[in-house]
């Protein structure tokens, strides 16, 4: 069986990435801005494995758990606030929510 | 010997009246006050006579005040036997002063209530000052004492502070004593340069060493410092202003002792002195000219006190002709006798403005002698003495400085004959226009002073009828100075002594004899030069006051100040607004921008790194 080339793996990785950085800049409901995010954690986790199985080195595995974890904590706050801002707002337009402004 | 006490006492006089004096009655302010200067005084005498027949200077070491490098500087007093003479003078004629405020400032509470409490400690802090101005024993110790009665002289000038004159007047003191404290620091500067030492002991056993050249430049700049404190041409201008003072103050401060300070720096400095004959022979020439140009314009003064203050110039200058044509006792000995008769003329004349309720004008009085007998017979005293008729204080020390001067140079001589002459015509002028006649001034009932003032004045008094033959200056502090050739010459003591009667004989015909004879004399543009004092204040305003006013307003406010630093700090604060502006449109608030933002800055990170990769690869 042949081998998959590592471009590959780099390739779809990019792809991830750039589809999670569209999300981000384009869609306008807070929830999947917030899915964008993970996904671009998740490419950059793809690329962490992909280096580390081609150099044989298990540092990029231990990044990539490291990551997890803080996506997990990161997503159970940030679920948080989306609550609250929804409870207080009753809208999750991110257009909506510029108090910070001025 | 405990030298430290003499100064010390009147400090804590200063400390506890200053603090809590407020609450004290007069009696518990005057307890501290007097008390501390008469102890000082006992203490003095204790210490003089302790240290009996003293050739050497007696030195006690208190602490190191600055250790830098090769510069060490002592904190310490000495004695010998010139800052004995000082000590008693200061501390004599200070105990009699204090003594004599008590009565004259008796009705006084200052602008503010709690007046009295005040005068009474800036007096003490005087003292302190004055008395560790003496008893320091390098030129750093005698500088803290020589600005702290500077600074004793500003507050006291300025004692009714709400009266825009005594201010003003408090304030042309400080700026021009600060003119003459230059030089005194220049100075000391030059002193440690060529000598490396502070110690009037070091620096006067080197001092004949020393090259010419630097001796006279120091000589320059301590006389220049001395100008200021001893109101000499050319900074004399600010004593006559001084009397906006209490009277106390112009008597302790502006005539014994104070503004004999100068004379005490330059009599101390004799080794610098005698080994810098220009600077010598220009004290000599400054104070003749001053003696003789302070005396012309003493005579057509109105106010008592500014006649006083006039003759003080005068007399100080003869002080600094004997200085200066290297006859340093008998400078010393007219400083004592000086102080003696000077401050019981203005003690004397503090006494007259106390009867009037506060007049000073010498035409509002007159006829005085029936109201005030005790005030007019002490001025009297004082008047034959400061007169130089023999056998009365100012008679054998003015002499002694005469004979020197005619030693040194004739015209001197005459010169300083003329201006006796002239201080005799002006004293009695004063004393005859106050004390006989018929009575002018507008006070309804011209009453005696007090015993409390009285008793000093006689003291003085005694003091200026025989204190030249009782102290005989010259001969005690022969062991200090350097000897002069001595030569009594009987003609010239009796035409000095026939200068002073004539001076007298005139001012009896013009004031008591002819009166409308002074008004006959058709000199009227002179009496208004002199009247006007040669307009020297104004010529000082148009030459020097008005430039440095307008060069600051101009140069140094407009341009330096305002254009410069102020333009500085004011244009980096608007070009940081400036950025700010612009950096601020970044604050959209919405966060989709800053998602961009972010992208774009990683983008633009990504491109520089790869570059400088590509670039270091390649």
């Amino acid at each position: 069986m042949a081998e998959v080339p590592i471009s590959w793996f780099l390739t779809l990785s990019a792809i991830l990435f750039a589809l999670g950085v569209a999300g981000f800049l384009f869609r306008r409901n807070i929830i999947t801005v917030f899915m964008s995010i993970e996904l671009m954690l998740n490419a950059v986790n793809l690329t962490f494995v992909t280096f580390s199985y081609q150099l044989k080195q298990v540092n990029g595995h231990l990044f990539s758990f490291f990551v997890m974890v803080v996506a997990a904590a990161e997503a159970a706050v940030g679920l948080a606030i989306i609550l609250t801002i929804f409870k207080n707002r009753s809208t999750l337009q991110i257009d909506d929510i510029d108090s910070m402004k001025n | 010997m405990q030298l430290w006490l003499i100064p010390l006492l009147p400090f804590a006089g200063f400390v506890i009246n200053g603090l809590f004096g407020r609450r004290f009655s007069k009696g518990v302010v005057n307890l501290f006050a007097i008390g501390s200067v008469v102890l000082s005084f006992a203490w003095v005498l204790k210490t003089v006579l302790g240290l009996g027949d003293i050739t050497s200077p007696h030195v006690e070491h208190y602490f190191t005040w600055i250790q830098s490098g090769n510069f060490t500087l002592n904190c310490d007093f000495a004695v010998d036997r010139l800052t004995e003479v000082m000590l008693l003078v200061v501390t004599g004629v200070g105990s009699l002063i204090h003594i004599y405020s008590i009565g004259y400032m008796a009705h006084e509470h200052g602008p503010n209530f709690g007046g009295y409490y005040r005068f009474f400690a800036y007096l003490n802090l005087f003292m302190f000052f004055m008395l560790v101005l003496v008893l320091g024993a390098n030129f750093l110790v005698l500088f803290v004492g020589w600005e702290g009665v500077g600074l004793c002289s500003y507050l006291l000038i300025g004692f009714y502070f709400d009266k825009k004159f005594a201010t003003d007047a408090g304030n042309k003191a400080f700026i021009v004593n600060r003119i003459g404290d230059f030089g005194f620091a220049l100075a000391m500067f030059y002193i440690f340069k060529s000598f490396g030492s502070l110690d009037f002991g070091t620096v006067f056993q080197k001092a004949p060493g020393a090259p010419e050249s630097a001796l006279t430049l120091i000589g320059l700049l301590l006389l220049l410092g001395a100008t200021g404190k001893s109101a000499q041409i050319p900074l004399y201008v600010w004593l006559p202003d001084a009397m906006a003072g209490p009277t106390p103050v112009s008597a302790l401060i502006h005539a014994a002792t104070m503004v004999t300070a100068g004379v005490y720096m330059t009599a101390r400095s004799w080794p610098i002195y005698t080994h810098a004959p220009a600077a010598m022979e220009t004290i000599a020439v400054i104070g003749i000219a001053t003696a003789f140009f302070a005396a012309t314009i003493g005579i057509a003064q109105n106010d008592i006190k500014k006649v006083f203050a006039y003759s003080t110039v005068s007399q100080l200058g003869y002080m600094f002709v004997g200085v200066g044509c290297g006859a340093f006792g008998a400078g010393i000995y007219h400083l004592v006798t000086h102080a003696f008769f000077k401050a019981l003329l203005f003690l004397g004349s503090g006494s007259v403005i106390h009867a009037l309720s506060g007049e000073q004008d010498l035409r509002n009085m007159g006829g005085l002698r029936k109201h005030t007998p005790w005030t007019f017979w002490v001025m009297m005293c004082a008047g034959v003495a400061i007169a130089g008729i023999p056998p009365f204080a100012g008679f054998f020390s003015k002499d002694a400085i005469l004979l020197a001067a005619y030693h040194h140079a004739p015209w001197m001589y005459w010169l300083g004959t003329i201006t006796a002459g002239i201080t005799a015509f002006y004293v009695f002028r004063a004393m005859f226009l106050a004390f006989f006649g018929e009575y002018r001034g507008h006070e309804h009932h011209p009453h005696e002073s007090p015993a409390v003032m009285l008793a000093p004045l006689v003291v003085l008094a005694a003091l200026s009828l025989a204190g030249g033959y009782i102290f005989k200056v010259p001969q005690f502090l022969s062991t200090v100075f350097p000897p002069i050739e001595e030569g009594e010459d009987m003609t010239l003591v009796a035409i000095s002594v026939a200068a002073g009667v004539l001076g007298i004989f005139l001012a009896w015909l013009m004031y008591v004899a002819q009166p409308r004879l002074a008004d006959s004399l058709s000199i009227k543009g002179l009496y208004q030069l002199v009247y006007n004092k040669y307009f020297v204040d104004e010529i000082y305003d148009t030459t020097v006051v008005k430039p440095v006013v307008g060069g600051s307003r101009v140069l140094l406010w407009r341009v330096a100040d305002v254009g410069i630093i102020d333009g500085l700090a004011n244009g980096i604060a608007s070009r940081a607004r400036d950025i700010g502006v612009v950096l601020r449109s970044l604050q959209s608030g919405n966060i989709r921008s800053y998602a961009a933002w972010v992208l774009f800055g990683s983008v633009l990170l990504i491109v520089a790194m790869g570059m400088a990769a590509g670039g270091g690869i390649r």
